[in-house]
């Protein structure tokens, strides 16, 4: 993207423009059977404290054993993000206490962590893409959960998540505007699903974001930056980012200066506030876990890793374009999810590419935004839908039909084929039927024959009534041209 | 072979045959330890006795003598020091912080004792969370050394952390028991009590479910009367544990093999630097006389040198105390343990029930080690201390090269008055400088007792190793244990009381 | 290095022990005398030495991703000081 579209993103202030810079770290729980470093499961919405290990529950003499498969994870996330592997990497203690720590320090990375510097492509919907930078992956145990809105005086703590596997992500700083900033989370989920090693859902908190946003004027230094934590959803990224942002703003042109510090969007509210538990600047005495050792990756196991990836979104787009010839829009809107790319090829398998892609984002898409469902959860499948598809391209239903037809398999269920044989919905060529059809409508109705022959544009309403009599079955094409022929209508401009 | 004048003088060896040889059933044994142990409570070596489990254990044991079904241990009784979880029997690592925890959960190395038939006697009083030389920082009091000076009343330490082990082991109170060592602590207290105590290689033992101290450092071992009764429950207390990833993958063999065949051409280390001035001369008139009985069998006597000996005390008081600080934090009222009843708010529930739950030496040791890792010191102490802990392992792999086992005294003096040295810190850290090298480099090390002070209290050589060369090391020390010959016992003080 | 009263009270507050103001001097000696002692370790040259990982050449074990533990609140309420429907209880946290 080139500098001056870049800088039609900038804010403006009372005095002048401002670049706002932003960087998140994500954390993203790992896809796995079993936590990080015990046998706990990690399923979501268990009983409280049901899915908690001794280990887990920092016991006395209790000792972490790392999940193999969790380390897999982080690879192949690693190598989705085009990042290098670190063929030997460290687990550090960083310690603190709260109550949903159990040992009072997590196992984490911190100097050698686990992934290092890779990239990920962000697609802008006007067509541009941006390069934004990741910085490191590592992994490390996550939290428990701390209920405190259910009594005045106490709060409960729950163990089930306290030691499942997340993958921290950490981008640069490489972020412009709140719109870049979704476009990455965006893109960082498709990732991850389309890798099955995250399933991206921020609302279950199995993917959370700690946003970290500073201001400066375009080509000046870095302006001191503060991290929002904790964001959970998409639409709040954005929000937080934008109040964040024009809160710093002010401060500044007000003769200010921003401290650095953490805080927490509310979005009630709509806007971010420092965290109260800010006390000291934490000091988190990393050491390595003297528990474990160092990690060591073998550089064949990391291979078969890399050479089992499955196509990536932005290959995957890269061949839509290719191969099927659609918008670059139409195929980044297709890879965003796997199962919808996926659908997409089935439906287009020997059809028309681009009607494959409007009958999908206009009937399906709009038939499943409707009834509130995701594309997997499709009461017709995409063989179906090709069936439709190929119908109408061999012209043995209209388009019109077509709708019809998925609308009762919709609903009821049924073979496509099997539904326009038995309900006789086969698109009527016959020439002398439909000529029989419009000689009897244009004979009927005189009036409306003069007013067509003066407005051209009513002819339309002859091709209804010729549609009517044959129930809705009449070729379109062969009615509009005979009615033209018929009603001497002149060609249109 | 015949019985000695009471079950309790067996030795574990001669226990275990005389109840597979059916001279003794497990419950004569165990009621007479259970009778010893109820009339030795002055010396407070026991912070939980558990006479009815220890009982029915052993009557579970006769059941299987009698099909002739013997495990390794059938039968036998045994003590277990504090810091090991025991499943549903409490456990409190010396601490009142934990003075009402009752473990969900067996330690692995406690576990293979009851898999191989042992009896359970109770729980051993130690030094609060292994932090100690003297075990007088135990919540549960300290403990009185079984031994005292000649023509004297005066209360001695038996040493610590692991005291109530070896103050039950001398006093005979158990045939044996099990300790823990990160500075030396199965080691010295082994010294100052007249017992055989063995810190195995780091990694040989498991250390699931033993309350951790210093992760990097601690290993459990046997505390026994003889050399061949620590080879035997080596054999057994070790095992290869998948869930302590600190656990190594060597094989355990039957560490009584061999144990018999001398030191014909053994090359025997002694290094230089554990001459240390101001140390008694009754310590190094031992250590050569320890030489020289080694000598007379065959082995050839070579010197060595380790000459980062020094830093190791102070490395070790720099990584000790950091890794605990952060093991330590656990403690915090809010799962298990102790919780305080004046509590405001979470801070306060912390800090409150910490400092209330901890002792002072606890306490001291979790700020040094806070302070060491804190931002901008770690570089400067512990990452330093670690690359210490590396040239230490150097020298040793360095003296190695020229000698198979390394002898040394294993304590600066023997057992001490209680409240001698508990004013100074660092006069306590200085029991440790023989023994805490051998923890720095992860090395095996035994202590035998060799020979007596002048008032009659006993001192003991030790025997360094190379790494899982355990049998080398039993060896060499019951090649000195035959030659020292020392038969001398305690008075039985506590009796009368 | 030394530490002062300050610093002895950031340290407490890090480790989360109550420290009587009355305390904190005498804890600040104990430091500074085993500080001063552990001070010796600066004379030696560590340049190009790594730090101890391990005894033995070993790997980092992995386990496999099986579950193996868990459904046993109760044994983890057991201990528990203050507990309400398996859940741990605390006196409220204020983000």
């Amino acid at each position: 993207m080139s500098a001056t579209e870049r800088s039609a993103r900038l804010i403006e202030g009372a005095r002048g423009a401002w670049e706002v810079v932003i960087g998140l770290e994500v954390h993203a729980q790992v896809l796995s059977h079993a936590k990080l470093f015990s046998g706990a499961a990690t399923v979501f919405g268990a009983e409280p404290n049901t899915q908690v290990s001794f280990v887990d529950a920092a016991m006395p003499g209790m000792l972490p054993v790392i999940n193999r498969y969790c380390v897999e994870q982080a690879v192949r996330t690693g190598l989705g993000l085009k990042a290098r592997i670190n063929p030997v990497s460290v687990f550090d203690r960083k310690n603190y206490f709260y109550p949903d720590l159990p040992a009072g320090y997590q196992i984490s990375q911190y100097k050698n962590p686990i992934v290092g510097e890779g990239e990920v492509f962000i697609d802008l919907p006007h067509g541009e893409t941006v390069r934004v930078g990741i910085e490191r992956l590592h992994l490390e145990q996550d939290a428990g959960k701390s209920l405190h809105d259910q009594h005045p005086d106490y709060s409960y703590v729950d163990l089930n998540r306290a030691g499942v596997a997340l993958m921290e992500i950490v981008s640069k700083p490489d972020m412009r505007s709140s719109e870049e900033a979704a476009a990455f989370l965006k893109k960082l989920r498709a990732i991850v699903r389309y890798l099955g090693t995250c399933d991206g859902n921020m609302d279950e908190g199995s993917m959370r974001a700690d946003v970290n946003v500073s201001v400066r004027k375009p080509g000046g230094p870095l302006g001191t930056r503060c991290e929002i934590k904790n964001v959970n959803s998409m639409r709040f990224v954005v929000q937080a980012v934008e109040y964040e942002a024009r809160r710093q703003i002010d401060v500044i042109e007000r003769g200010g200066t921003i401290a650095q510090e953490t805080r927490l969007f509310d979005s009630k509210a709509g806007e971010t506030r420092p965290m109260r538990s800010k006390e000291e600047a934490h000091d988190y005495r990393y050491f390595p876990d003297p528990d474990l050792l160092p990690l060591e990756l073998e550089q064949n196991w990391i291979d078969g890793i890399a050479a089992s990836l499955p196509e990536l979104p932005d290959e995957k787009k890269a061949r839509f374009l290719r191969d099927y010839g659609i918008s670059a829009y139409d195929a980044g809107v297709l890879v965003t999810e796997r199962e919808l790319a996926d659908y997409y090829e089935a439906l287009a398998r020997g059809a028309d590419a681009k009607l494959a892609v409007n009958w999908l984002n206009n009937e399906i898409l709009g038939r499943l935004n409707r009834d509130g469902r995701t594309i997997g959860e499709c009461p017709v499948s995409a063989a179906a839908n090709n069936a439709i598809l190929r119908m109408v391209a061999d012209e043995t239903i209209s388009g019109k039909i077509a709708k019809d037809v998925l609308d009762i398999v919709w609903t009821e269920g049924g073979d496509p084929h099997a539904i326009v044989e038995q309900r006789g919905l086969r698109q009527v060529t016959d020439m002398g039927a439909i000529e029989h059809a419009v000689d009897a409508v244009i004979a009927a109705n005189p009036e409306k024959v003069e007013e067509a022959k003066a407005k051209p544009k009513l002819a339309g309403w002859f091709v209804g009534q010729v549609m009517k009599q044959t129930g809705g079955k009449a070729n379109p094409q062969v009615v509009n041209a005979l009615l033209k022929a018929r009603l001497e209508l002149p060609e249109e401009g | 072979m015949s019985l000695p004048s009471s079950p309790t003088d067996f030795s574990l060896a001669d226990a275990r045959d005389a109840v597979r040889t059916k001279k003794i059933s497990s419950r004569e044994l165990t009621e007479a330890f259970v009778t010893a142990i109820e009339g030795a409570r002055v010396l407070n070596a026991f912070v939980t006795e558990t006479p009815d489990r220890a009982l029915e254990m052993a009557d579970a044991s006769d059941a299987r003598l009698a099909q002739g079904e013997a495990r390794p241990l059938e039968g036998l009784p045994l003590a277990v020091k504090d810091l090991f979880c025991t499943k549903g029997v409490r456990t409190t690592a010396g601490s009142r912080i934990l003075s009402n925890f009752i473990p969900p959960y067996e330690s692995t190395v406690t576990q293979n004792l009851w898999d191989a038939g042992a009896v359970l006697l109770g729980k051993t009083n130690m030094d609060e969370f292994a932090m100690g030389s003297s075990n007088e920082t135990s919540y549960f009091k300290p403990v009185l050394n079984p031994w005292r000076a000649r023509d004297s009343n005066q209360n001695l330490v038996p040493g610590g952390s692991s005291g109530g082990s070896a103050a039950s082991v001398a006093g005979k109170l158990c045939l044996a028991a099990t300790g823990t060592d990160t500075g030396g602590s199965i080691r010295q207290p082994a010294a100052l009590t007249g017992t055989v105590g063995l810190k195995p290689t780091y990694g040989r033992c498991s250390r699931w479910g033993i309350v951790a101290f210093a992760s990097s450092l601690d290993q459990a071992g046997p505390m026994t009367r003889t050399v061949r009764d620590a080879a035997i429950l080596l054999t057994t207390m070790a095992s290869v544990d998948a869930k302590d990833s600190t656990s190594v993958a060597m094989p355990v063999p039957d560490y009584e093999t061999g144990l018999e065949s001398g030191v014909k051409g053994l090359k025997v280390g002694i290094p230089r630097e554990y001459r240390i001035d101001g140390a008694p001369s009754e310590i190094d008139v031992l250590w050569a006389k320890g030489a020289e009985w080694l000598r007379a069998q065959g082995a050839e006597i070579v010197d060595v040198s380790l000459p980062h000996t020094k830093y190791a005390l102070p490395a070790y008081y720099i990584v000790a105390p950091a890794e605990a600080s952060s093991n330590l934090a656990r403690y915090d009222g809010v799962r298990y343990g102790h919780r305080t009843s004046d509590a405001k708010d979470i801070v306060e529930l912390y800090e409150k029930s910490r400092a209330e739950g901890f002792g002072a030496e606890v306490r001291r040791r979790i700020l040094v080690g806070t302070y060491v890792l804190s931002a901008g010191y770690y570089d400067a102490y512990y990452a330093r201390a670690q690359k210490l802990r590396t040239l230490i392992a150097r020298d040793f792999t360095e003296a190695f090269t020229r000698c198979d086992v390394l002898l040394t005294p294993a304590t600066p003096g023997p057992a001490f008055a209680l409240g001698a040295k508990t004013d100074d810190p660092v006069s306590m850290y200085l029991n440790d400088v023989f023994t805490v090298t051998v923890n720095l480099a992860g090395l095996p090390g035994l202590v035998v007792p060799a020979g007596l002070t002048a008032n009659r209290l006993p001192l003991g050589l030790q025997i360094i190793g190379k790494a899982f060369d355990e049998t080398t090391v039993l060896r060499a020390g019951r090649a000195v244990e035959w030659a020292a010959d020392f038969a001398a016992k305690p008075d039985a003080w506590w009796r009368a009381a | 290095m030394s530490v002062n009263k300050e610093t002895v009270r950031r340290i407490a507050k890090l480790a989360r022990l109550a420290l009587d103001e009355e305390r904190v001097e005498p804890m600040m000696n104990e430091l500074n005398n085993i500080l001063a002692w552990v001070q010796q370790l600066e004379e030696v040259d560590i340049t190009g030495v790594p730090g101890l990982t391990s005894v033995v050449e070993q790997r980092l074990k992995m386990r496999d991703d099986v579950v193996t533990e868990g459904n046993t609140a109760a044994a983890l309420m057991a201990n528990a000081p203050l507990a309400e429907d398996h859940f741990f209880v605390v006196p409220k946290v204020v983000e």
